[in-house]
């Protein structure tokens, strides 16, 4: 693809250099780890070891030397809780254990030799019950860890009478489709520092969200919201790993430095404890049942979804939404079931993690479209061309899409791109490429609702701010963080065109809290098109100001600019999200509009399989994206090849293995994520049908690419062995267990 | 133990224990902070650094080793004040996203371009396959080596 070079404004749809590249490059840039902190202490945690139990007690030995260490437990604390959307997760465990790597005691010393051994020191005495620790055995209530039924959370979407129209249909598929944990694997691990002083408590580590981190802060503290500052680190990739859970370590680092007279206390998580403590992506099992006419039209769908929220609630709740709203795909049902229910287990809780309930229900609907297709005798694409949303499609919320669906063409460009008709036919069961090796190729097709789910951005009330700067400079002031998606760089663009000022003009403050308004969370593919377009508008208000002022008194921005600040001391242009008109969403009955916008993909996969090692190459990815408005072509297109190349890994190779409650695999050598050798070449098209709200149109782009990977995936390597998974990772023994079940079933 | 050593051409001579990993002489003693720690167990790749012109993990290395060697970080392969044609390239063409990879990254490439002037796309992708990154899927890296170096042949 042609990159448009980069012009003397670097206003949107051109590709500046981004601004953090230079010093990442070289090593300048200062990671949460990286920066020199004298007397600093070390921290670290000690956890239950326990799936499930009670706390009796917690000793330290008394034949240690404790002089120098700071110890930390339930017992110091007096609101022992972390806030998030419920407030049922602890800071240290107190009474009950609810997982494996619960946290129960707090360690800070200055040298970490002593720290570690100190570690061996705390005997920690736990009763153990009977854990629960998979979706089959909280449904079964062997043992009850919640409520009455270890059901944590329920929602639904309702539209038409699905089991009346299934029941009436010419053709009926079912199936059950499960998918597992998928850990982040940021390249940095979480890191967090924190300290006391006159003015507070100030924490500063790697993280998406620093409001809410402050808000966790002020809450179980009790100190007031000037007295806690949260500043945002450098953060080395976080993939909504580092949305709620720098909060836990943030308040532990905190009371720590309390304990310790206000010293600053740091915590470096190694990447096994990394694995094992944070959150993850949510498994989860999805089963479906649709009813279609012959000729492949879509009648009716009903899903029931269950998320295994783990042990706490964090965001499962808004996750859940997120799911039971993209349950029914990119399609046009006239009627719509959707079932979900999050149940607790006794293993770590999970969170947020890029496409936040959306991969798990998309992975099932479009292994189902291939399933119907089969069912038909039609082509699995043809089957979705035919059923796509489009202009004035109702969704499943009664939602009418009145503009921005670029799905059809996202189809067009990927089928034509990929030669994905003519590959139909020449590849595909026993048509072997090699000796032993068969080639497939399959698309999937998926939606990402953009921004907050439902109500949330109109709850979110979103603040902007810029200010004109000395000289003809302007700063942006926003929460929204840089953790490698290139938030500095694009606010940048938005705001230069917006301020009618060229690209290096503009400054993007370091969010820091009580500095920066509250722009709500980095998170939910929300950042260029709700926080964006705040951005836009601000900088367009301050840009008038200072023409207005060249107007009455001439002189050129720089020259207007200054005047009008030794005038009025400091100009700052503030915007706040506004819902649009009419726009409403009930959050009882989730009817209404989900989203402000939806992003539309179609991914083709084209895939080998070696039938002698049973390893699946793929050789090809051609995505087309329908992102509204390409901000920057470089950075946008990064995003999908990124976020595709972490759903191929999710669908072929990274798979957490449990075992009584426990991690088997908590490193990189056993947890396998995709390097350079397994990468395809990638053929990455970027569609432009503009969201009116956006800003130049622009649609959010960050989570969708985590959806289409796996189920082409799938759907590639059906074609390649005739072999149909409804779970992944598809690993060579999974593959194998297939090839063989499938000779026997040939055999007799 | 006294070490005597090479850092981005600087001779360096330094009392260390001698099982002290060459990425904390490197963090916690020199302050060189380009190379970092992803896993400290050798998977990840972020703490590559060119030990004698090749590309190692510095999380394995124990300072005792070093003895006369020349060691090189991202702080002297690449330059923010005086950027390479390399340099830019990874900047401009999306090479770089959260940065945490990024100076073993340059290590990783670097050391392949002292011994093949050309590389091919394979030999692109072979020299990082050490190299963990879990935000770009890896074609804009490569595509950033190739840009500079105009390999002859097997250009995707």
């Amino acid at each position: 693809m042609a990159e448009r070079v980069a012009g003397t404004a670097g206003w949107m749809g051109e590709a500046p250099a981004r601004v953090d590249g230079p010093g990442k490059l070289c090593g300048a840039t200062r990671y949460a780890a990286d920066a020199k902190r004298d007397g600093v202490l070390h921290a670290a945690v000690v956890r239950s070891e326990v799936a499930r139990g009670k706390l009796i007690g917690i000793e330290l030995d008394p034949g240690f030397d404790w002089t120098g260490i700071v110890v930390v437990t339930a017992s110091d604390i007096a609101k022992n809780v972390v806030a998030e959307v419920e407030e049922d997760l602890p800071i240290v465990a107190s009474g009950e254990i609810r997982h494996m790597y619960e946290p129960v005691a707090l360690l800070a010393c200055e040298d970490p030799v002593r720290l570690e051994r100190a570690k061996a020191h705390v005997r920690v005495e736990v009763e153990a019950l009977p854990a629960v620790l998979t979706i089959e055995q909280a449904l079964a209530c062997e043992a009850v860890i919640y409520g009455t039924d270890n059901v944590m959370r329920r929602c639904g979407v309702e539209q038409g009478d699905a089991p009346s129209a299934i029941e009436a249909s010419e053709v009926k598929v079912r199936g059950t489709y499960r998918v597992g944990h998928q850990e982040h694997v940021y390249l940095e691990p979480q890191v967090m520092v924190a300290w006391w002083d006159g003015d507070g408590v100030h924490v500063e580590g790697s993280l998406q969200c620093p409001y809410y981190v402050h808000h966790a802060l002020v809450h179980a503290l009790g100190e007031p919201n000037d007295r806690v500052q949260v500043r945002q680190a450098v953060t080395g990739g976080a993939f909504g790993g580092k949305e709620d859970y720098p909060s836990v370590i943030a308040l532990q680092m905190a009371l720590l430095s309390r304990k310790a007279g206000g010293r600053a206390v740091r915590i470096v998580f190694d990447r096994k404890e990394d694995i094992e403590a944070t959150t993850k992506r949510h498994p989860a099992r999805v089963e479906l049942q649709s009813g279609c006419d012959r000729d492949g039209t879509l009648r009716a769908l009903e899903a029931k979804v269950v998320l295994d929220a783990g042990a706490y609630h964090t965001l499962t709740p808004v996750v859940l939404s997120r799911a039971a709203l993209h349950a029914a795909g990119a399609y046009r049902w006239e009627h719509v079931r959707v079932e979900a229910c999050a149940v607790a287990t006794n293993t770590p809780p999970n969170g947020a993690f890029r496409g936040f309930g959306a991969p798990q229900v998309l992975f099932a609907v479009e292994r189902h479209l291939d399933a119907i297709a089969r069912e038909l005798g039609m082509d699995p694409l043809e089957l979705r061309k035919k059923n796509l949303l489009g202009i004035e499609s109702v969704t499943p919320s009664g939602q009418v899409l009145e503009s921005s669906v670029g799905v059809r063409e996202c189809v067009e460009v990927a089928e034509a791109r990929s030669g994905y008709r003519e590959k139909r036919g020449r590849l595909g069961v026993g048509n072997c490429v090699g000796s032993r090796t068969v080639r497939g190729i399959g698309a999937s097709v998926v939606l990402h609702g953009a921004g907050f789910t439902g109500s949330g951005e109109e709850r979110l009330k979103g603040v902007v701010a810029v200010d004109l700067l000395p000289g003809g400079r302007v700063r942006v002031r926003s929460s929204s963080t840089e953790m490698g998606q290139g938030t500095e760089t694009v606010f940048r663009q938005i705001a230069a065109e917006g301020a009618g000022v060229p690209f290096d003009r503009i400054e993007v403050a370091v969010p820091v809290s009580g500095i920066v308004p509250d722009s709500g969370p980095t998170v939910a593919s929300r950042t260029v098109m709700v926080v964006g377009e705040l951005v836009r508008q601000a900088a367009s208000d301050l840009g008038e100001r200072v023409r207005r002022e060249i107007e009455a008194g001439g002189g050129d921005f720089a020259a207007a600019g200054d005047r009008l600040l030794a005038r009025e001391g400091a100009v700052e242009c503030k915007r706040q999200f506004v819902p649009a008109p009419g726009a409403k969403f009930d959050d009882a009955t989730y009817r209404g509009v989900a989203y402000g916008a939806y992003g539309w993909a179609c991914n083709v996969v084209e895939v080998e399989v070696d039938l002698d090692t049973c390893e699946v190459k793929v050789v090809g990815l051609w995505t087309a994206t329908d992102v509204g408005r390409v901000v920057h072509p470089v950075l946008c297109a990064g995003q999908v090849e990124g976020g595709t190349l972490q759903a191929l890994g999710w669908a072929l190779w990274e798979e957490l293995l449990w075992k009584d409650g426990r991690i088997v695999n908590p490193r990189m050598t056993s947890y396998i994520v995709p390097t350079s050798l397994d990468a395809p070449p990638m053929v990455t098209e970027l569609i432009e049908a503009p969201y009116e709200r956006g800003p130049g149109g622009a649609k959010g782009v960050g989570e969708l690419p985590m959806d289409g990977g796996a189920p082409a995936v799938a759907a590639a390597i059906e074609h390649a062995t005739g072999l149909s998974f409804a779970s992944i990772p598809i690993t060579p023994e999974r593959i194998y267990d297939a090839l063989q079940k499938a000779g026997r079933e040939a055999r007799s | 133990m006294k070490v005597t050593l090479k850092i981005n051409g600087e001779t360096l001579t330094l009392d260390v224990p001698p099982m002290m990993r060459l990425i904390d002489v490197l963090r916690d003693r020199l302050d060189r902070t380009a190379t970092k720690e992803g896993c400290g167990e050798g998977e990840c790749g972020t703490c590559t650094v060119l030990v004698d012109g090749e590309a190692m993990n510095a999380c394995l290395i124990p300072i005792g080793q070093c003895e006369g060697r020349s060691i090189e970080t991202a702080e002297g392969l690449s330059s923010a004040a005086e950027p390479t044609a390399l340099d830019r390239a990874m900047v401009e063409r999306g090479a770089v996203q959260c940065g945490f990879c990024t100076p073993g990254m340059v290590a990783s490439v670097r050391g392949l371009l002292r011994r093949v002037e050309k590389p091919t796309e394979a030999e692109i992708r072979e020299a990082i396959a050490g190299n963990i990154c879990r935000c770009t899927g890896y074609k804009r890296i490569v595509e950033a080596v190739m840009a500079v170096t105009e390999p002859a042949e097997e250009r995707r």
